[in-house]
């Protein structure tokens, strides 16, 4: 392996720009979809402590985003602003997991365990790129994220012990949800250079991680993984559930208005 | 006669002077071309920052958060790096902005502040004076870094107003994105925790 370390962003050679642009573009779009799908429990969610939480991750989440696109931008790509809201669906490289509708509460902090639990071991990974500003970046989102899977992880257990009721639907979402999360590390044809450069794991190593992360929790949650998850794919190519352009037109309202607008 | 209490507090003192004196000596880098008249602006420089306060804990400057990492000095230019607590702290704008304002207000005017994530802010940069700080603003200030990596629930927090050690964890997730709400079972009420990061 190359272990070069690349000290900035302008450092990196075309074949392998084309790569770094690429995984940014994945990592933002995941983290600014899921943000957004947070955010729509602002208000909603079943206590005030599990409101605040949800609203506190998906203003986290819109943060991390705004980062991977600030570096976009520094690689030659629109700035953050027309990143997030100019786009068209076929344009973003989000995984279906985090396209999804919200759900009901079951739904939605099973898909942010199973969320959260990836993006630890993703930025775990980058800590150790030979891509400095990645690197330093993935160190402070690390800490931020620490919190996110502590809390869901707890509600995880809660649930899953809990009443039949929340086993059950816990259970149903897990069924849906897993075969998405899995969706998470769709190859692409960019792994092999990342892997190389010693930028970015493949996406098979990170789920190999990432499902004996998962496991226990779901064990001690008394929740099955269907042996017959198959991993849905396609979100890293721009195929998208019909949720996605439903989202989308909900963020990028006012923008679609009037790109000028300040609010 | 000087009691424990009184030792400890002195202690702390001595720490805060010391804390002080190296962001003076090692956060702000005079550049070669400087000479006398870079030395004369430093505090004043240093003060304008420590009269920027974090909007979201207005009793907490900057410079007690830890958020001053760097601060280049060249000819009449200036250049701030500020490293944000959260990535996604609504705030950064705000103190972009004061920061600029602060330093317009004692004459330097050719300024730059950067964002950036290198170092990455830790909770274990805020200052003994901030934390001294956080404590009486009512906020639990944060404990030893329990390592980014490491899921350690931060239960047992000492409250703020009591110092008692029997609280738990009520809300991972605060008023803000840097706090978390914890009970107290001795004084029987609920408190903030700046959370380690
Ligand atoms: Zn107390």
């Amino acid at each position: 392996m190359d272990t070069k370390a690349f000290q900035s962003l302008d450092c990196l050679p075309g074949t392998l720009r084309e790569a770094v642009i690429n995984l940014l573009y994945r990592l933002a779009d995941d983290e600014l979809v899921i943000g957004h799908r947070n955010s729509e429990w602002t208000g909603h969610a079943p206590i005030l402590e599990a409101d605040i939480a949800f609203s506190s991750m998906a203003q986290d989440e819109m943060g991390h985003a705004q980062a991977y696109y600030q570096m976009l931008h520094q690689l030659g790509e629109a700035d953050p602003d027309t990143l997030a809201f100019g786009r068209k669906p076929r344009e973003f490289r989000c995984a279906a997991l985090v396209c999804l509708p919200k759900g009901d509460w079951a739904f939605s902090v099973l898909r942010q365990f199973l969320y959260d639990a990836a993006e630890t071991v993703r930025l775990t990974a980058f800590v150790e790129s030979t891509l400095v500003p990645l690197a330093q970046l993935a160190t402070k989102l690390r800490g931020e994220e620490k919190y996110h899977l502590m809390h869901g992880r707890s509600w995880v257990l809660k649930l899953g012990v809990g009443t039949e009721e929340s086993r059950g639907r816990m259970q149903a979402a897990l069924d849906v949800a897993y075969s998405c999360a899995l969706g998470l590390f769709e190859p692409t044809e960019f792994d092999e250079p990342l892997a190389q450069a010693g930028i970015a794991p493949r996406e098979s190593e990170l789920r190999r991680q990432w499902e004996s992360a998962v496991a226990p929790v779901l064990a001690d949650a008394g929740l099955h993984v269907s042996e017959a998850a198959k991993p849905v794919y396609g979100g890293r190519v721009g195929r998208h559930p019909e949720a996605l352009k439903q989202l989308l037109d909900q963020l990028q309202l006012v923008y679609n208005i009037d790109p000028t607008a300040k609010w | 006669m000087v009691s424990e209490t009184q030792k400890r507090r002195n202690r702390t003192a001595t720490r805060i002077v010391d804390c002080r004196l190296s962001i003076v000596d090692c956060r702000l880098d005079a550049g070669a071309a400087g000479g006398s008249s870079v030395a004369n602006r430093k505090s004043p420089i240093l003060r304008a920052l420590e009269s920027v306060t974090d909007p979201e804990i207005p009793v907490l400057s900057i410079v007690d958060m830890g958020m001053v990492a760097h601060v280049r000095i060249e000819r009449e230019k200036i250049a701030v790096d500020i490293t944000p607590t959260f990535v996604g702290c609504p705030a950064v704008g705000l103190i972009r902005e004061s920061v600029a304002a602060a330093l317009a207000a004692v004459g330097e005017t050719d300024v730059t502040v950067n964002i950036v994530f290198d170092p990455p802010w830790t909770s274990d940069r805020i200052t003994p004076a901030g934390r001294e700080k956080l404590r009486e603003f009512g906020v639990a200030p944060p404990g030893p870094r329990c390592g980014a990596g490491q899921l350690t629930e931060p239960t047992h927090v000492p409250c703020p107003f009591c110092g008692s050690l029997v609280t738990e964890l009520e809300s991972l997730f605060g008023p803000t994105l840097c706090r978390s709400i914890h009970y107290c079972h001795r004084c029987l009420q609920s408190f903030e925790h700046f959370k380690p990061v």
